[in-house]
């Protein structure tokens, strides 16, 4: 089986974001850019799904900073194959990156059989023009499902997956291969590799620098990205812990909590 | 193509979800922009049970399928494209809830028509339609032109009113009947929610837990002051992935929808996916070492401090108050 996992860099929400001065996106110098935390879950779970039921896995991405690193810990984490894909594409969002993985799986689609499986995070933070996952499945016509929280194989050679809903319900469906799941969350929390075995890795492992071409096509049209306002009614409250905490409990007084 | 806006309807074990409505008063407003009617479409089994909630709606579509009862993304494509071609709506918009995740990027390529996913805002501009999507965990805004020729918009859920989308009545109904979808994960079984010691639905007072608590024993400080408040602790996503709670304490899109008298809020950035899940609360109090954190929008009074701090003399003060 071939499992091929889709990581994406975005910019990482915990530092401050900058947007450019023309008004229409993110200063990229001024972002600092993190692996998207559900394709992190994909990664968990392709591995997962590979230590249960056999296969190879692909980990791909798109060249960005310090990318080679996130590729490295794929490996580390037991990632089989490292493919970085690399070319001009300044500004592209999720249509133009499904265009480009698309271009290059096409390119190998004849060394994939039909029981390949591609895995990537269900969603995204920037992922104004859709899901990575859908699209590429439109681009392919390979069936996909997407909020998946498991992945295993039935012995009819076709996935089993459970799904989310709402509520805490979730269902679970079969999905015949080749396919593509947009993963929620893995089925346990992504593993830790110390620091050492990454560097190992990049020591051991290959990363197959493929160049690739963004083939044109729509995009969304921003017209301006702007901040929130606060919405400026939670009443804040200050001073030493001890006096916080005689704030709190007047209000739950006063909210007739207590 | 007419002006008619179509409303891809939500359901659950046959019961309209909350985000219908919201979606149906977004399509009035857009409606009422186009000159259009509002229409409702239903992929389901047993669709004509649903159609008597949907008065806001100008018409229904409906395709009824033993096949849509519990639909994967691709099933869900094929029938609403096939309702989509039927009612020649020009804009569609779609509850961006789990059951829809991915439908509408589906469905545009399908149409031809851009999509347009977390929207959290319509507004005509003179002659144009603006749509506001939210990115970055809710921390941007992307303003963006919806096109009058057509297009998709994914709404994020409990952001829009609903009661601007719900109204008794049901609307003339329309059948139309959809090819079967071949190439589709076919569904198998439903998982029903674990109930667990607790139901967190029915507490008074919560105490919620986010990434910010960092370890799973902290939690302990977290139980301590529920007990004390006689509530129940409950997590947002990142706790429950890393199975510190059970999935019977997640609060937001996957999990539940809560409405204590007190949600208090430790650590939680307030993602629009945990937000969802809690802003109709009645008192929340957050604590979050971010002070721009999305969180304190939807919360009564917050802290920007150190929670690890704060839980402390909290714990204290109460303790003293029951001594005392």
């Amino acid at each position: 089986m071939n499992i091929l996992v889709l990581l994406r860099m975005v910019p990482d929400v915990v530092e401050e974001l900058v947007i450019a001065g023309d008004g229409m996106s993110l200063d990229a110098d001024a972002i600092r850019l993190r692996l998207s935390e559900p394709d992190e879950h994909a990664l968990e779970e392709a591995v997962l799904l590979k230590e249960r039921a056999g296969g190879t896995v692909t980990a791909i991405a798109l060249d960005a900073p310090d990318i080679d690193e996130v590729l490295f810990t794929a490996a580390a984490k037991g990632a089989d194959r490292l493919v970085k894909l690399h070319g001009s594409w300044e500004g592209i969002h999720t249509q133009g990156i499904a265009r480009l993985f698309c271009t290059w799986l096409s390119t190998v689609s004849n060394s994939w059989g039909a029981d390949s499986l591609l895995l990537t995070g269900s969603q995204a933070i920037d992922d104004a023009e859709g899901e990575l996952a859908a699209l590429l499945s439109e681009h392919l016509q390979w069936p996909y499902i997407a909020v998946v929280t498991s992945v295993a194989m039935g012995e009819d050679g076709a996935a089993r997956v459970t799904k989310e809903f709402a509520g805490g319900l979730r269902g679970e469906f079969r999905i015949a291969l080749p396919a593509i799941v947009g993963v929620q969350s893995a089925s346990k929390p992504p593993r830790y590799v110390p620091v050492a075995k990454v560097r190992a890795a990049s020591k051991n492992a290959k990363i197959e620098s493929v160049p690739v071409t963004v083939p044109t096509g729509d995009s969304l049209r921003v017209q301006k990205l702007s901040f929130p306002q606060p919405a400026g009614k939670a009443e804040m409250l200050s001073g030493s812990p001890e006096e916080i905490a005689a704030g709190i409990l007047e209000r739950f007084v006063h909210h007739g909590i207590l | 193509m007419t002006h008619d806006i179509l409303v891809l309807v939500d359901h659950q074990k046959n019961a309209v979800m909350e985000s219908t409505f919201e979606a149906l008063g977004v399509a009035r407003t857009i409606a009422g922009l186009t000159h259009g009617r509002t229409i409702a479409g239903i992929a389901a089994s047993g669709a004509e049970s649903m159609v008597s909630a949907l008065g806001a709606a100008d018409a229904a579509f409906v395709a009824d399928d033993q096949n849509l009862a519990v639909a994967a993304p691709d099933a869900l494509v094929g029938a609403a494209t096939g309702i989509a071609a039927r009612c020649q709506a020009s804009h569609v918009i779609i509850p961006g809830t789990n059951a829809f995740v991915g439908v509408g990027a589906k469905l545009a390529r399908r149409l031809q028509v851009p999509f347009i996913n977390f929207c959290r805002a319509v507004r005509g501009e003179g002659d144009a339609i603006i749509a506001t999507s939210q990115l970055f965990g809710g921390k941007v805004l992307a303003d963006i032109e919806v096109p009058p020729t057509g297009a998709v918009l994914s709404i994020c859920p409990g952001v829009f009113p609903p009661d601007a989308g719900r109204k008794e009545g049901t609307p003339p109904v329309e059948r139309v009947t959809v090819e079967r979808v071949e190439r589709t994960a076919q569904f198998l079984r439903l998982i029903e929610s674990e109930t667990g010691d607790v139901d967190i639905t029915k507490q008074d007072v919560l105490i919620a837990v986010g990434r910010g608590i960092d370890t799973e024993d902290n939690i302990g400080m977290a139980e301590e002051l529920a007990a004390l408040l006689g509530g129940a602790v409950c997590g947002s996503r990142p706790v429950i992935d890393q199975g510190w709670l059970p999935l019977s304490r997640q609060v937001g899109k996957s999990g539940m929808a809560v409405r204590p008298r007190l949600y208090l809020a430790l650590g939680i950035s307030g993602a629009p996916e945990h937000v969802e899940g809690m802003r109709q609360a009645g008192y929340i109090l957050s604590v979050n070492r971010d002070p721009n954190a999305p969180i304190f929008d939807v919360s009564h009074a917050g802290v920007c401090g150190d929670m690890f701090d704060v839980l402390p003399a909290l714990i204290a003060a109460l303790k003293a108050r029951k001594g005392g």
